[in-house]
């Protein structure tokens, strides 16, 4: 939950954000190519998140005597970060999507609860009717939610990794495709720096 | 006159454009669908906790709501001034300052009223809960003084804002600290002694029992006091925040610090 908070307002807000500080123009115009610039950013917002996951983890033991047992460390240890890249890459592309929203935060704010709520963060997907269900499965942070409780009770948390990834690669190629569309369309209209 | 017009007209101005409203659509996934999702969130949590949905979640939740249009507003509203380099512009024009900054809180109370009455229909009409129809008037009235606790306490996080860069995170931190303190999903009774002191302190607590108690059918005159102590709760830290304002500006005049922090 915290991985995903973590990213959804700050992403949405990512590229207002830099136009706002008057940065856009600069990253547009370097040589590398603007996705290579804002997927490192939000996968960075993302792992913000690690650190509400190890803190609550902490406070959890510490103040509430919950221990939490892990089964499968090694899997553990591949699952968080795969999660985090996955929807650092979710991200990107809500970032690429909402670039041309002023009040693109308010957007990603407004993602965080269904995320949560869809993804079975809170509760079992099984409590909600087929539909939710199949909007969940193209979702990342699902898989990333499932391959990260597997791995800590016990079960085979590898094809949910596979998944998160492979779905996040799909965000990142779809993000990447956004981009080219809003920097042509951008340089066309003269519309980089306007909203 | 001028302080009657600075109080309602600027202060509906600056509600509008500091708060990013000035484009009113994105009032509708921020008030209207976002509150939805947190009451099925809460709903659907109780339920899995086998905890009964229509006592402690319809009537909490949607009572909490003022928390993030009145106090993420009000510290908006003020605190957005520098980040749009206008603080400085504002704090030199001879306006008295009460309607500058209190003008501000009106559409702030009201937005936070609106957006709880909604929350509070949509989340009965979800979770299925019926509350007496002679408790509605008084549920709304307690939605105001909440939302005026709300405001009070946004207003002194807007003070803190101009001694603080990050107003983002620090209404953030008041955020989870009114949800996990005042009974919100949680009820008072089962939090250790030292959490429910501290929530007696905070907007949302008394307003919170309040709306429990008359969506159970219980009679104004029953939650008389809680309403009182919730406006009074708003009403200390409305001053305290109106106060730090002021001092920060004569402090920012002796010591140019205004747009430091």
């Amino acid at each position: 939950m915290g991985v995903w908070a973590a990213t959804s307002t700050a992403a949405g807000a990512a590229l207002q954000r830099e136009r706002w500080h008057g940065t856009l123009e600069l990253l547009v115009a370097a040589p590398a190519h603007f996705s290579l610039v804002l997927l490192p950013v939000t996968i960075a917002m993302a792992s913000n998140g690690i650190y509400s996951m190890a803190t609550t983890l902490l406070w959890g033991w510490l103040l509430f005597g919950i221990d939490v047992h892990i089964q499968h460390w090694l899997l553990f240890c591949i699952a968080v970060p795969a999660t985090v890249i996955a929807i650092g890459m979710l991200g990107f592309l809500i970032a690429v999507s909402f670039v041309r929203y002023r009040t693109a935060w308010a957007l990603g704010n407004l993602l965080e609860y269904p995320v949560w709520l869809i993804c079975g963060f809170l509760v079992p997907l099984s409590l909600f009717p087929g539909w939710v269900r199949t909007i969940s499965w193209v979702l990342a942070p699902t898989w990333g939610m499932r391959s990260i409780r597997e791995s800590a009770l016990g079960g085979s948390p590898l094809p949910d990794i596979l998944i998160c990834l492979a779905l996040g690669a799909g965000y990142t190629v779809i993000g990447v495709l956004v981009v080219e569309w809003f920097l042509r369309a951008a340089r066309v209209r003269a519309t980089l720096s306007l909203t | 006159m001028t302080s009657l017009r600075i109080f309602f007209i600027g202060g509906l101005m600056s509600f509008r454009a500091l708060f990013g409203w000035l484009s009113p659509w994105i009032l509708i996934p921020t008030y209207v669908v976002a509150p939805i999702f947190q009451i099925c969130c809460s709903s659907t949590s109780a339920a899995l906790q086998r905890c009964n949905p229509t006592s402690s979640t319809s009537s909490a939740m949607p009572s909490s709501t003022p928390r993030f249009p009145a106090s993420f507003a009000m510290t908006h509203t003020i605190a957005g001034e520098r980040y749009q380099n206008t603080l400085g512009a504002v704090l030199a024009t001879p306006a008295k300052r009460v309607p500058l900054f209190l003008g501000r809180s009106l559409p702030v109370i009201a937005n936070g009223f609106f957006v709880s009455g909604f929350a509070f229909a949509a989340g009965g009409a979800i979770v299925g809960i019926h509350v007496p129809a002679r408790s509605i008037a008084p549920i709304a009235l307690v939605i105001v003084v909440t939302s005026f606790a709300c405001t009070g306490i946004g207003l002194a996080t807007a003070g803190i804002g101009l001694l603080a860069r990050d107003t983002a995170t620090l209404d953030n931190i008041v955020f989870g600290i009114l949800l996990v303190f005042c009974g919100v999903n949680v009820s008072l009774s089962d939090m250790p002694g030292w959490m429910s002191t501290i929530a007696q302190g905070l907007p949302l607590t008394h307003g919170i029992e309040a709306a429990r108690k008359l969506a159970d059918g219980a009679a104004f005159s029953h939650v008389g006091g809680s309403v009182a102590a919730e406006a009074l709760v708003g009403l200390i830290y409305g001053l305290a925040g109106y106060t730090l304002i002021g001092t920060l500006e004569r402090q920012s005049r002796i010591h140019a610090t205004l747009e430091r922090a």
